[in-house]
């Protein structure tokens, strides 16, 4: 442990000082206040943001904790995309957080340790840390997904979340237990330099296979699929974008992490499972979304459904493989947000925005609005000129590029379908008249989805950036896949 | 000396229990006792593969396992206490406000 080491950490320091002072902070002024927690969390995100950049600009070799974790650009655009939605969902809680009825200060802390563990996981380079970053960023889940406690609803998807992620967590170690075995070491440069020297060994692939279910289960991909619909559903809806975006996306990033780092030269022996996995979220998440009429329900499917598109980046194992699930964890996280917002922006007292009659006429009473909705609509669909079609593209042609062209048949397919249950939502709001739906007057919801929409647009319009960002950030994954 | 694949085995044969009580048990408890029986079979097979390494790395790893075991026990049991005020009860089978 060197003063290097703590500059590499600083902005997991100062999310965890911050997520303390956080908790601390109404047993020093006494009062629940929902306006000066929102604030604090804020300043605290750009005070991450700000170290995040001190730690990546701090030199190589940027490891800290012996090599247990490690700044380099990869872990840096999934932090900087961290802040950004944790802030957004930030701005997206102010507004049931402020009328007083949830404690604010302890709701935000337990996002600040959120974001610190998942700021772990996209570091990690060794199993430990990434276990012990992905626990507490579930640990924290669970909590925010029952912050209703006064409604059974969201008390039920508490109690489902914590009993399946426990399971699968337990999963998860088993695996990690049988790789020790095998390998000897659980560092991920360690495993992947015994993993070329030990094909066939059978703990080992008993033990990747568990901990690809354990890892199957974040990222809520098919089979591990089913507590999906009912947490997204039960949970505050910030809570849901929370779950939906920042978490799922962190999964993604120790998902491709471990299978890039660690485990490239297995590729025959689990690819083909993870290649079936893909193929049935993208069937069954989009062919369960089709019969829904609960919106929070059907975009759990469909956020199952976008689990599958991403694992062909992870399937495919090459730099264009990788590039297409850094851009589309990042599209994704704001036509997601964005949308999550809407439904939040129809929610009146009631439980109204969860159905698809509720935006019935919308294009009438908010013009505006109903445009940001087809916008997202259409970039989780993938369709141009909005930033989802870039993400797929850069998907699909991985996954033909490495001869999974049967799938990206399947993924093809499979979005067509999807954009039939999103144009269920167009037609309600551009063609039925019905009870004029209104938006509430949040201004921080409506500049959520204003910014939503802004970068939508944006990123799939003048895309170069972006692509130019994701290249240089999988530069030091992919040397060491290509080794 | 015990051999390493005996407590394999073992450890094998207590993370199936645990797996087929979460699957077979409806008590929200007993369901969480499961969850715990995993963890500590994969503990054991930590320990018993550390043993044969030669190594610190799987001792280790048990310290972490049961500092976040406990954190995780913590946070399950207060929630199944939540629903118990919503419920009077925590089978988990009751809980079916959520349905297609």
């Amino acid at each position: 442990m060197t003063w290097a080491d703590l500059l590499f950490l600083l902005p997991e320091i100062v999310l965890s000082i911050g997520g303390c002072l956080l908790l601390l902070a109404p047993v020093i002024g006494g009062r629940n206040n929902g306006v000066a927690a929102k604030w604090s969390m804020l300043l605290l995100l750009v005070a991450t943001a700000a170290a995040i950049y001190v730690a990546a600009g701090a030199g190589i070799p940027s490891l800290a904790l012996g090599t247990l974790f490690v700044a380099d650009p990869f872990a840096v655009f999934f932090k900087l995309l961290f802040v950004v939605v944790i802030a957004m969902i930030t701005l997206l809680s102010a507004e049931f957080l402020e009328d007083g009825r949830y404690s604010a200060w302890e709701y935000y802390s337990l996002m600040a340790f959120a974001l610190c563990g998942m700021m772990f996981m996209a570091s990690g380079t060794h199993l430990i840390s990434i276990y012990v970053g992905l626990e507490l960023l579930s640990l924290a889940s669970y909590i925010l997904a029952g912050y209703y406690k006064n409604e059974t609803r969201s008390t039920e998807a508490a109690m489902k979340y914590f009993v399946l992620g426990a399971t699968s967590s337990g999963i998860l170690l088993y695996g990690m237990s049988l790789i020790y075995g095998a390998c000897g070491s659980l560092h991920l440069e360690a495993i992947s330099q015994a993993v070329a020297t030990m094909a066939g060994n059978q703990a080992l692939i008993i033990g990747v296979m568990l901990l690809g279910a354990g890892l199957c289960f974040k990222v809520a991909a098919v089979p591990f699929h089913v507590w999906t619909p009912d947490v997204y559903t039960g949970a505050p809806t910030p809570v849901t974008a929370f779950l939906s975006t920042a978490s799922k996306v962190a999964a993604f990033a120790i998902f491709a992490r471990i299978f890039y780092m660690g485990l490239h030269s297995l590729e025959p022996d689990w690819n083909s499972i993870i290649a079936t996995v893909a193929a049935l979220s993208m069937i069954v998440g989009n062919l369960a979304a089709v019969t829904q009429t609960n919106v929070k329900r059907m975009l759990a499917y469909s956020s199952i459904a976008h689990a599958g598109y991403a694992l062909l980046g992870v399937l495919a194992m090459s730099e264009i493989g990788l590039q297409g699930v850094l851009i589309y964890m990042l599209v994704y996280a704001f036509a997601n947000i964005g949308t999550w917002a809407m439904v939040m922006l129809l929610r009146r007292r009631e439980y109204a925005g969860e159905n698809v009659d509720d935006f019935d006429g919308l294009h009438k009473s908010a013009p505006l609005y109903a445009f940001a909705m087809v916008v997202f609509l259409l970039s989780l669909g993938g369709i141009p000129p909005t930033a989802g079609f870039i993400g797929k593209y850069y998907l699909f042609a991985a996954a033909i590029s490495a001869g999974y062209a049967w799938l990206a048949v399947i993924a093809v397919l499979m979005s067509a379908v999807s954009m039939f249950y999103y144009f269920r939502l167009v037609v309600a709001m551009y063609l039925k008249d019905g009870a004029a739906a209104d938006v509430i007057p949040s201004r921080q919801v409506r500049f959520i989805v204003i910014v939503c929409l802004i970068a939508t647009l944006t990123l799939g319009i003048l895309p170069e950036r972006m692509i130019r960002g994701a290249a240089r950030s999988i530069a030091p994954i992919v040397n060491l896949a290509s080794r | 000396m015990i051999p390493t694949s005996w407590f394999l085995i073992l450890g094998a044969i207590l993370f199936s229990l645990g797996v087929l009580g979460v699957l077979t048990r409806r008590n929200g408890i007993t369901i969480f006792m499961s969850i715990e029986l995993m963890v500590n079979a994969v503990n054991l097979t930590f320990i018993a593969y550390a043993r044969e390494l030669g190594s610190l790395h799987g001792l280790m790893w048990v310290f972490f396992i049961m500092a976040v075991a406990a954190a995780e026990a913590a946070v399950g049991l207060a929630i199944f206490i939540a629903l118990y005020r919503h419920r009077e009860t925590i089978d988990v089978d009751e809980a079916n406000l959520m349905h297609w």
